[in-house]
């Protein structure tokens, strides 16, 4: 008999009918966009973890001989600050040119120069640039590449792409809280009659702001779980379509476990934030009763 | 119990609708508040109720200065006083259980403890085989006896009624007031805001009258109660 929720007939409140749907919206969008940022940052810190501490050496073809390289690879092992040093076998060279010029670069006589990759000791500070002068001594027009001039400017783009990304989702929060104070302030101005009724009671502004915040939690809840499921169903397809591209220039475009958990907070954070903006659109609008 | 010191009130920047009302009210005393239609009487009620606050002069009820007291505890004040209204004001999607246990939801009981109360309190106003219908099913007699319920469920220490019998015939409005003097008579003060002079004079208690604005306190020859 006592078991009902709110002393205000929301369910007779055209106003709200709308938000549910707000909700959803803003929170398929969020998702997706919360996604792409997440995509984007692990792409990043993948590049970044792969390619930090690492620098790779080209002997050019013209000098490149089995003694040469050797050379070369033994000087880079005698050097402070290497913690390892790996010749990259020709055939694993041309390997890499494969998603680029095709399978035909095997058998091509493409001029490709000898690699050779090192891990820089943790800790260790090495300068490519007095590195590379010093192996220039053995084999003239050595190169030594840190990855650093195109790593720097990728990750550049990837952290605006992923600013951009939290922007935008601020921007959608801030029209989901529009939406929910605009809400209440109609019920509270629909509902002015109860409400003065229950003050007149002595309910607190917490009971009165308590059954908002209850309607918003349900409304916004319907919505979250929609918009939110919307989204999960279309990063699915995305993740499907991803799987048949074979690009190696590519980031890996799927989401890990972490992500998918840290995606729930999406739509939680939209409930919550239904949940609080009414509640404080109603304890300001009760406070200024008498 | 309450006492009125000078005040004066008014909206906006219209002219006073109440100009230096001085009174106070004994704990379990009965009054009626009388006066034409416009004479302040609502204003003078809601004033009682803690629904407006003065805009000049003092109250104090429950031995409390009103103008000092903190918005957050004018709620524990206000769940001391019952308030039947004219209109009755009862919530149409609520049974008449429901509307009646509002005051005590409010206040905090818990739901177990509510349910005997209100049902006992509805068999005792002769509603006990109404108790789930919503006002809108109830006649008006009926709905006004759950208002009645519903200004009484907690036991207030001050009852206010506005106009309470200005929707039933005469026979009815004297069985109301039978009712309200029940309640007195277990130390609850009561007043009824009435323009029924029939009925005020039929009963012996001590009357607020307001003119213009102005009050003045008359007191029958054989009235009880102080003021």
């Amino acid at each position: 008999m006592f078991g009902r929720n709110s002393d205000l007939p929301f369910e007779r409140d055209q106003s709200t009918r709308f938000l549910p749907w707000i909700v959803a919206l803003m929170v398929f969008l969020g998702v997706l966009m919360f996604a792409g940022a997440l995509v984007v940052s692990d792409a990043v810190e993948s590049w970044d973890n792969t390619l930090t501490g690492r620098m790779t050496v080209q002997v050019p073809e013209r000098a490149a001989s089995a003694e040469a390289t050797a050379r070369i690879a033994e000087q880079l092992r005698a050097t402070d600050g290497i913690a390892s040093v790996r010749v990259v076998p020709r055939e694993e060279a041309r390997a890499l040119l494969i998603p680029w010029l095709g399978e035909g670069v095997r058998e091509s006589a493409l001029p490709v120069p000898d690699l050779i990759d090192l891990e820089v000791a943790p800790g260790a500070r090495l300068d490519p640039v007095l590195l590379q002068a010093r192996l220039a001594e053995t084999v003239p027009d050595i190169a030594v590449d840190d990855h650093r001039a195109w790593l720097s400017a990728l990750i550049d783009l990837a952290r605006t792409a992923e600013l951009l990304a939290f922007a935008i989702l601020l921007l959608i929060a801030s029209a989901a809280v529009v939406a929910v104070v605009f809400t209440t302030r109609s019920g509270l101005a629909v509902h002015a009659a109860i409400i003065e009724l229950l003050h007149q009671m002595g309910a607190r502004d917490t009971y009165i702001a308590g059954q908002f915040q209850l309607q918003a939690l349900m409304l916004a809840l319907r919505g979250g779980v929609a918009g939110g499921l919307a989204a999960v169903a279309v990063l699915l397809v995305f993740g499907w379509i991803g799987q048949g591209i074979e690009a190696a220039f590519l980031p890996d475009l799927s989401l890990s476990p972490v992500d998918w958990f840290v995606l729930l907070l999406v739509p939680a954070g939209a409930v919550a934030i239904a949940m609080l903006t009414a509640r404080l659109t109603v304890l300001r609008a009760l406070a200024r009763m008498p | 119990m309450l006492r009125f010191e000078n005040v004066g009130m008014r909206y906006g920047v219209g002219p006073e609708v109440l100009r230096d009302v001085s009174f106070s009210l004994a704990p379990g005393s009965f009054h009626f508040l009388t006066g034409s239609s416009g004479a302040g009487k609502t204003t003078l009620l809601k004033l009682m109720y803690l629904a407006l606050r003065p805009t000049r002069g003092l109250i104090h009820i429950f031995d409390q200065d009103v103008s000092m007291t903190p918005r957050t505890e004018l709620p524990d004040l206000r769940q001391k006083i019952g308030v039947v209204f004219q209109d009755f004001r009862l919530i149409n999607h609520l049974t008449a259980v429901e509307n009646v246990a509002l005051p005590l939801r409010v206040g905090g009981a818990r739901p177990g403890d509510i349910d005997a109360h209100v049902r006992e309190l509805l068999s005792w106003v002769g509603l006990g085989e109404r108790l789930d219908a919503r006002p809108s099913t109830l006649s008006g007699g009926q709905q006004q006896r759950v208002a009645i319920a519903r200004a009484v469920i907690n036991r207030p220490r001050l009852l206010l009624a506005d106009e309470p019998t200005g929707n039933v015939d005469d026979r009815i409005a004297v069985r109301l007031m039978y009712l309200f003097e029940e309640l007195n008579k277990t130390g609850t003060t009561v007043v009824i805001a009435t323009h029924n002079n029939a009925l005020v004079e039929k009963f012996a208690h001590p009357i607020l009258r307001l003119d213009d604005g102005e009050l003045t306190v008359r007191r029958k020859p054989d009235s009880r109660n102080s003021a």
